[in-house]
């Protein structure tokens, strides 16, 4: 195939990019140029395309013998991703730049460009796997390493896009195996740092950068009993769930650490509350975007519970849930439309909009409203779940089953999950979003923390014995 | 097979100066050093001097002032003859300081003015920018749409106030467009006024004859790696009377306003290129200006949409074609060409390797699309009819696809 590889100038996308050099593929490097300012410096282990990192991609390109260009997004990258950012804050939503560009320049502008110029696919050096469903849809599954997933920034592709992706190193075991690959190929990218910052964020303070391209109105931060516990400078710039950065003299009753529980963009007002206050049971999403067949399309009804497992950021554990599809009842916050359709198979996106309490920005995988109490979601993030039984080197076990097609083989033998129905569905319990029950039982067994307080996927009963399924 | 449409860029080296310059990079030896070796060295870079001063028809060897090359000569020229001009009231003012001479501190500059071209390399506009910082005032004179400059315009800039302008510089040839600038009306109108005039000649040198004696310029630099020598060596041709400021401070050496160990390798390929350039430029020229039109009417015939940038005919270099193929992106364009086996050019890139919408062509009047979707194909003097047509059999292929990619990645059209 003709691959065109997005190099970054980091090491997964080196890696990746002789990954597909040693497959055979008649490959070419790319590197995207996304700000407008592109000769800056980068400061730190931050910044994006910078001289530098641009010079380690060709550097790369070059002891691959690949062709090596660089290619100007910024225009676009400003329109979709950060004037998008901006205005998803002054709405009072905390969006994923990454997601938003995956979705926006690297998977639809580059890969449209690419196919255009006579490739087949764009090869980028995401933490994820796509795996053909049996009907031959290319399905999105997590990447082997749970720490290092990426599959939700990725959440938001189409089969269609699915199609022309590649991913060499999505079956990777952990970073460290991309590293060392880095270092015996002579990259000299093999210890560049990893950047978790937002790349047009250079000094990652998102609070500053925002505060001159939004209005700031400053406003009152109140317990949820509405007593004043101090000010904030703008109620835009913070998320449901931080914690850091709140600025409040006086310590909490108990002594423990308040979070931001609400965000009242009308009565300009931050909430703060205790971690419990966190705690929902259920969440409402819009915008569902499946990364395989839609669920409809293979055999779910409309009120089918299916079993699947909720992440609501970027770095948050997944939890298990149930979720039903269609028409929201909007009666919960100001919930605005509703998700429909449903998944079983690979992984699925949504904005959230609502939840068993305030609504929240974040994205995933989310339900149709109401049943009693189940699907169940946690907006802070969790300690990764260790040990336990099955759960091998401290990482969350992957599903037993080495390959999907395995895991298919071996799913209806399991209780739970959804039971595929006439002739067996293609995308019964998979590894991944919507996991077979081994995963779950072991999460429970391992860490019963990783349930909220309320009822939900109440440990007493077995994830997959869902009433309704 | 690879064939080379980037001579603007660079032009290879021909045998002959790559002998001349890895023979002299053998000898080893100081030409200022005072010793036997040293004296041949000298004598060996200052035959070199000749033959460059004889090449750009110099009235003496001393009038080739060598620097490191086009940016440095430039450098020179602008900063060194803004500052020569501004002495005498001891203004000059200290460049650390960075501080806008917004009335107070500063006495202000008695000729803060420096009119350019709008279309000037970055070599000459940006060193122009800089001396704001010290009091200059930079007049932009505009071009016509084939990138040509305004004589009236310039006219009228001169004549606004002559007294309080330190110097003329307008470029000989556009290395983008290759349109061929009225240069000697430009130094015709600035000696009447008294007015120093600097071209910078990189892209005209080894193309159109130049007489920097008859044209009446004072300074003109030029290159050696745009005509086949080596890149890291150029001159600023000076007229005798004129001493810069230098801008390089040391030894003394080339007459005080460049020090440096002076590049005796450099030179002597320098001078190999610039003989082999100019002995016999009409027969050179008219071979590369017959098959830039033939490359002009066969992309016109094979993209009727794509148009020409600049002029056709006498008034642009012999070796540069430039097309806007509307629709496209010229780094797609340029991605089109290098995957089927041709070297060619977007204009500019900046340091991080992306393309720039073309600076010239907004210059022009054209729009940030049209001057995005640009192509530049530079002839050398190897190139031969085959090549032209085999780059015109891969152009309509090439460009369907770069369309086809502006619509699908949404090009702003």
């Amino acid at each position: 195939m003709r691959i065109l590889a997005a190099m970054s100038g980091g090491v997964d996308s080196a890696v990746a990019a002789a990954r597909a050099v040693d497959a055979g593929h008649e490959v070419v490097g790319v590197h995207l140029a996304l700000s407008r300012m592109p000769g800056t410096l980068r400061t730190g282990s931050r910044g994006c395309c910078t001289i530098e990192d641009s010079r380690d991609a060709h550097r790369v390109a070059g002891l691959l013998g690949i062709p090596f260009y660089v290619w100007d997004f910024s225009e676009r990258f400003k329109e979709d991703v950060v004037d998008d950012f901006i205005a998803e804050y002054s709405q009072g939503r905390t969006p994923n730049p990454c997601m938003r560009c995956n979705e926006k320049i690297k998977f639809a502008a580059l890969l449209d460009r690419a196919l255009a110029l006579g490739f087949d696919a764009v090869a980028t050096g995401h933490y994820a796997e796509i795996i053909e469903g049996a009907d031959g849809t290319p399905e999105l599954h997590r990447g082997l390493d749970l720490n290092k997933d990426q599959s939700y920034v990725l959440g938001v592709l189409t089969a269609e896009q699915l199609r022309h992706c590649f991913f060499p190193i999505g079956a990777a075991t952990a970073k460290a195996e991309v590293r060392a690959e880095a270092r015996e190929r002579g990259f000299p990218v093999a210890d560049k740092p990893d950047s978790y910052d937002i790349c047009f964020i250079p000094d990652g303070d998102t609070k500053a950068w925002l505060s001159d391209k939004i209005p700031m109105r400053p406003g009152l931060i109140k317990d949820t009993e509405g007593a004043v516990l101090g000010e904030h400078e703008g109620a835009m710039t913070y998320t449901i769930g931080q914690r850091k950065g709140l600025r409040i003299e006086r310590p909490a009753a108990d002594g423990k650490p308040r979070y931001v529980v609400d965000l009242d963009s009308r009565e300009n007002t931050v909430t703060v509350g205790p971690r419990r206050e966190l705690s929902v049971d259920r969440l409402d999403g819009i915008r569902t975007s499946w990364c395989g067949a839609p669920p409809a399309d293979v055999g779910y009804a409309e009120s089918q519970a299916i079993d699947c497992e909720v992440q609501i950021r970027a770095h948050a554990d997944p939890v298990p849930a149930r979720m039903w599809l269609g028409e929201l009842i909007t009666e919960v916050g100001d919930g605005e439309h509703s998700a429909e359709a449903e998944d079983a198979e690979a992984e699925a996106t949504a904005t959230v909009t609502g939840a068993g309490e305030p609504s929240d920005p974040a994205a995933i995988t989310v339900p149709r409203s109401r049943p009693p109490g189940l699907a169940h979601a946690r907006r802070h993030r969790t300690p990764p779940v260790r040990g336990g039984p099955g759960a091998d080197h401290g990482r969350l076990p992957r599903h037993p089953g080495a390959r999907p097609v395995d895991d298919r083989s071996r799913a209806p033998q399991h209780r739970g999950g959804l039971r595929p129905r006439a002739g067996g569905l293609p995308g019964t319990p998979h590894p991944h979003r919507c996991r077979g029950p081994d995963r779950h039982d072991r999460r429970r067994s391992a860490a019963p923390c990783s349930a909220p307080r309320s009822p939900v996927t109440d440990p007493a009963r077995p994830p997959g014995s869902a009433p309704g399924a | 097979m690879r064939t080379y449409f980037d001579h603007a860029a660079t032009s290879p080296m021909p045998p002959d100066v790559l002998d001349a310059y890895t023979a002299e990079l053998r000898r080893a030896a100081n030409p200022s050093s005072l010793h036997a070796e040293g004296q041949a060295a000298r004598m060996r870079i200052e035959q070199a001097r000749e033959d460059i001063a004889r090449a750009v028809d110099a009235s003496t060897p001393a009038e080739v002032v060598l620097t490191s090359g086009g940016t440095e000569a430039d450098n020179l020229a602008i900063k060194g003859l803004w500052r020569l001009r501004n002495a005498d009231v001891g203004s000059a003012g200290d460049a650390s300081s960075g501080e806008e001479p917004s009335g107070g501190e500063h006495s202000s500059p008695p000729r803060p003015r420096i009119l350019i071209s709008a279309i000037e390399h970055p070599a000459v506009s940006e060193a122009a920018d800089w001396l704001t910082g010290l009091g200059a005032e930079v007049v932009r004179i505009p071009v016509d749409a084939d990138g040509r400059l305004d004589l009236a315009a310039y006219e009228a800039a001169l004549t606004a106030d002559p007294d309080r302008t330190a110097l003329v510089s307008v470029m000989a040839a556009n290395n983008e467009i290759g349109t061929v600038q009225p240069i000697a009306e430009v130094a015709a109108l600035a000696r009447a006024h008294r007015v120093p005039v600097h071209t910078d000649a990189v892209q005209a040198f080894g193309q159109l004859p130049l007489d920097f004696a008859a044209v009446g310029v004072d300074a003109m630099t030029v290159t050696a790696h745009k005509i086949g020598g080596p890149v890291g060596i150029g001159a600023l041709v000076l007229g005798r009377d004129l001493a810069p400021e230098p801008v390089l401070h040391g030894g003394g050496q080339e007459r005080s306003v460049r020090s440096g160990t002076l590049d005796v390798a450099g030179a002597v390929a320098f001078a190999a290129a610039a003989t082999a350039a100019t002995a016999d430029l009409p027969a050179r020229a008219g071979h590369m200006a017959a098959l830039r039109d033939r490359l002009i009417d066969g992309i016109t015939a094979a993209v009727p949409e794509a148009e020409l940038s600049g002029p056709p005919g006498a008034g642009r270099l012999p070796n540069n074609v430039h097309f806007v193929f509307p629709g496209c992106e010229g780094d797609t364009l340029i991605f089109g060409f290098d995957a089927a086996g041709f070297a060619t050019s977007a204009g500019s890139a900046c340091s991080a390797g992306v393309s720039r919408p073309s600076e010239v062509l907004l210059a022009c009047g054209r729009d940030e699309p049209t001057a995005r979707a640009c192509q530049r194909f530079t002839l050398g003097p190897e190139t031969s009819e085959a090549d032209v047509d085999r780059l015109l059999a891969a152009l309509p292929e090439i460009v369907v696809r770069a369309r086809r990619a502006g619509m699908a990645s949404g090009a702003p059209a």
